[in-house]
This record gives structure tokens, sequence and C-alpha cells, in this order.
């Protein structure tokens, strides 16, 4: 029981460990936005009339979502360079993890897709509203405020996912505290404190997510 | 890749299943008593457990992990990895069956707490006779749902240095350089481990979306 916490070797680190936040969130926005493309674009296909396309986005999103994100990201960090694309760790984990949020966006936007009502398109058009404006208020704003709130925490838990791209060596935090770890052996304050930044990263994304969402979102639905 | 190989996926696939379940088993009988205080109506114990639930699903599975392993060290706990490990995977368990069983409890009528009062049922009746059974059948689809996350989650014991099934494909894959055929075997692995529960989770949720109608 002799041991005695220091966190010396920490607060040395600590402007590394700050950098390896801003690393995180890099990858988790990156990430994020190629999820959404992805999403998009499986919900496009997903609702095609050619019965292949409709089965490949099926059986992408049942086997991203059921197999673990360590697995996809070593796959995929072995079968980039295989395919003729040399990228560093850190890109490849944007794409990893764009790759994995992605399944989980096209389910997402699709029930966004499906919560508007076509009687009120028709209702818009009727009562003399432009088709931008009918896209922009009766079928954009209804669909993002009805995906918002799982968009968000799929946002926050992509960004603690970030964490297992330390797998193959990507810029963000828990490398950064895998580095400072083996240096110093302090690994009990080093993994704790970084366990308080990823929850102070998760707390303030949900804060700004909450934010927006009353800013914008806050008006009575019937 | 022969059958060696085979056959030593196999059994880091084992200890992956017994990793699960051992973290399920034992996030039930903690998550149950998290789910209870949670919704206890006891201000210091609603409060605790809230910040319990909210630093685990505010923070990485991995981290976890790693606080867990080297804090029972601290403390002067030696323990053999894997039971450092399940740990980990018992306390993570626990928040967030924890709080599934929370919206469970909360979402049976509240009519059937005030008519269980109405009869005099104690607590600890009122809640094993009434209200626990119909928030079983409530929690049921997102509690298989966890079950998957768990099992996809047992893959992060690799990095602790645990030898289950996807750190028997890194094993496997420096030993005959055919990293995409042996993590691709490795995927389909745990596919089939998790895909059949997430039909049957996805099709508990479709009868009990239709017996709400």
């Amino acid at each position: 029981m002799g041991y005695k916490l220091d966190f010396g070797a920490v607060i040395d680190a600590f402007p590394a460990l700050l950098w390896g936040c801003v690393g995180t969130l890099g990858l988790a926005l990156g990430g994020m936005a190629l999820a959404i493309v992805i999403g998009i674009g499986g919900v496009v296909l997903r609702d095609s009339r050619f019965a292949p396309l409709r089965w490949l986005v099926i059986s992408f999103v049942e086997l991203i979502r059921n197999t673990p994100f360590l697995v996809q990201i070593y796959f995929i960090f072995f079968a980039l360079p295989l395919a003729g694309i040399k990228l560093d760790p850190t890109p490849t984990a944007i794409i990893a993890l764009g790759v994995n949020g992605g399944a989980y966006a096209i389910e997402i936007i699709r029930g966004g897709v499906q919560s508007i009502n076509k009687g009120q398109i028709e209702a818009g058009l009727a009562l003399g509203l432009h088709k931008a404006q009918v896209f922009r208020l009766i079928v954009l704003k209804p669909a993002l405020r009805a995906i918002y709130p799982s968009l968000t925490s799929q946002f926050i838990l992509l960004t603690l996912t970030t964490s297992i791209a330390s797998a193959i060596a990507a810029y963000e935090l828990t490398s950064v505290a895998q580095r400072v770890e083996s240096d110093s052996f302090r690994s009990f304050e080093v993994y704790g404190t970084v366990t308080l930044l990823y929850l102070a990263m998760s707390w303030l994304m949900m804060r700004f997510f909450g934010l927006i969402a009353s800013r914008n979102f806050s008006y009575p639905v019937k | 890749m022969g059958w060696n190989e085979f056959y030593f996926l196999l059994r880091g696939m084992q200890w992956t299943v017994a990793l699960a379940a051992i973290g399920f088993v034992g996030g039930i009988a903690t998550g149950l008593l998290v789910a209870l205080a949670r919704t206890s109506g006891k201000r210091w114990l609603v409060r605790i457990t809230a910040g319990y639930i909210a630093v685990f699903q505010g923070t990485p599975l991995l981290m976890q992990l790693f606080v867990v392993y080297y804090g029972l060290a601290l403390v002067g706990l030696k323990l053999d990895a894997w039971i450092a490990v399940a740990i980990g995977f018992t306390l993570h368990a626990s928040a967030y069956l924890g709080e599934i069983w929370r919206g469970s409890i909360e979402a049976v009528p509240r009519g059937q707490q005030e008519a269980a009062k109405a009869l005099s049922l104690g607590y600890v009746a009122r809640m094993k006779d009434v209200i626990l059974p119909q928030a079983f059948r409530i929690s049921l689809p997102a509690t298989i749902g966890f079950l998957v996350q768990l099992i996809k989650g047992t893959s992060l014991a690799a990095i602790v240095g645990f030898t289950e099934l996807s750190r028997a494909g890194s094993i496997v894959s420096n030993q005959i350089f055919q990293p995409l055929l042996v993590f691709g075997i490795v995927g389909a692995l745990y596919f089939t481990l998790c895909w059949p529960l997430s039909i049957y989770g996805t099709r508990l949720e479709r009868r009990l979306a239709t017996a709400a109608r």
C-alpha cells in the first residue's frame, strides 16, 4: 500500500493532453461529417427501385452494427494500402469512424425522412408556398428536428469511440495518454485524468447541442 | 490459414463469450440496484446514481477498463488481468443497464404504483410483483441491444492485453501475414454472435410496439 499518487508527470504533459483533446475532436468532427454524407447517400440508395442496391445498403448497416469497431478499424487499416491508398493513421481513422458512424446515420436519417407527413407538403403547396419554401419549412426543418437528438447523441458516442483509434496510433487523446503513461509509469494518474477530460468533452458537447436545440427547435409540435 | 490458426481464433472467441457473459450477469445484478436507487425518489440516492450513470456514459469504455485495471492494482488488490477486466465490464454494464431499466420502470403507468400502494403493498412486494415484471417486458429490446454492445465492447479487452477473439486475431495476423483474411474471419465470428441477438431484439421491439397500439 506504499503507493503515493503523483500528478507531476500529468501536469507536465497537460498541454500535450489538451492537444490530444483537439485531435480527438478533429477525428470526431471529420468522422461525423463523413458519416452524414454516407448516411444521406445510404438513405437514397436504401429506398432505390433497384433491389440489389437496397440489399447492399441493408447488408452494410447490419455488418457494421454487428461487429466491433476495433475489428473494423484494423480491417480498413490493412485494406486501404492493398487498394493502393496510402494514408497516415489519422486520416485512416477518420475513414473508419465515418464508415462506422455512417451505418448508424443511415438508420437515423431514414427515420427522419419517414417522419414527414406527405399531406403537409400538399397542404403547403395548396397554401401557395414556393417549392423551396415547402422544402425548407415543411420538409427539412421538421426532419432535422426529428433526427437531432439521435444524431447528436450519436456524435457524442462517436467522440468516445475515437479512443479506439489509438489501436492504429492515430493522433488523439488516448494515444497521447499512452505515450505519457509509458514515459512516466503513472498509469492510474494519467488514465484517470484523461477519463475526466473525456467526461468534460462529452458534457460540453451535450450542453452545446442542447443550446442549439433550444434556440432552433423549441416550437410546439401540434 | 490452417486449422490450427482457426482453432486458436475459436479459443479466443470462448473468452469473448465468457467475458460478455460475466459482464452481463454481473451487470444485471448491480444494474438492478442502480435502477432501483435511481427511481427510489430519495434525493441523495438519485443524485449519486445519476452521477454514476453520467460518468460511465460520458467516457470511453477503453478508459473505464484502464482506470479499473490500474486502480485495483493501486489499492493493493493483486488480481489476474481477466478478473480486473471482468470487473470493468460489470461496472460498465451496471451503469448502462441501470439507465435502461430506470426508463422502463418509469414507463410503467403511474396508476400501477398508486394501485399497489392503495392495496397497502410494501416496497418490496410493489416492486417485485407489480412494477418490475411489467418493466422487464418493456426493457427487453433495449437490454438485448445492450448485450450486443457489450459483446462488441469485449474486443477492447484486447488493448489491455487480454487474449480474446480480437487479440487472437492480431496474433494470428502477425504470424501468417494475411490481415484481411484473418480480420475478415474475426469479424464474421463476431457477426455470428451478434446478428441473431440483434434480429431477436428488433422482433421483440416490433411485437411490443404493436401490443402497445
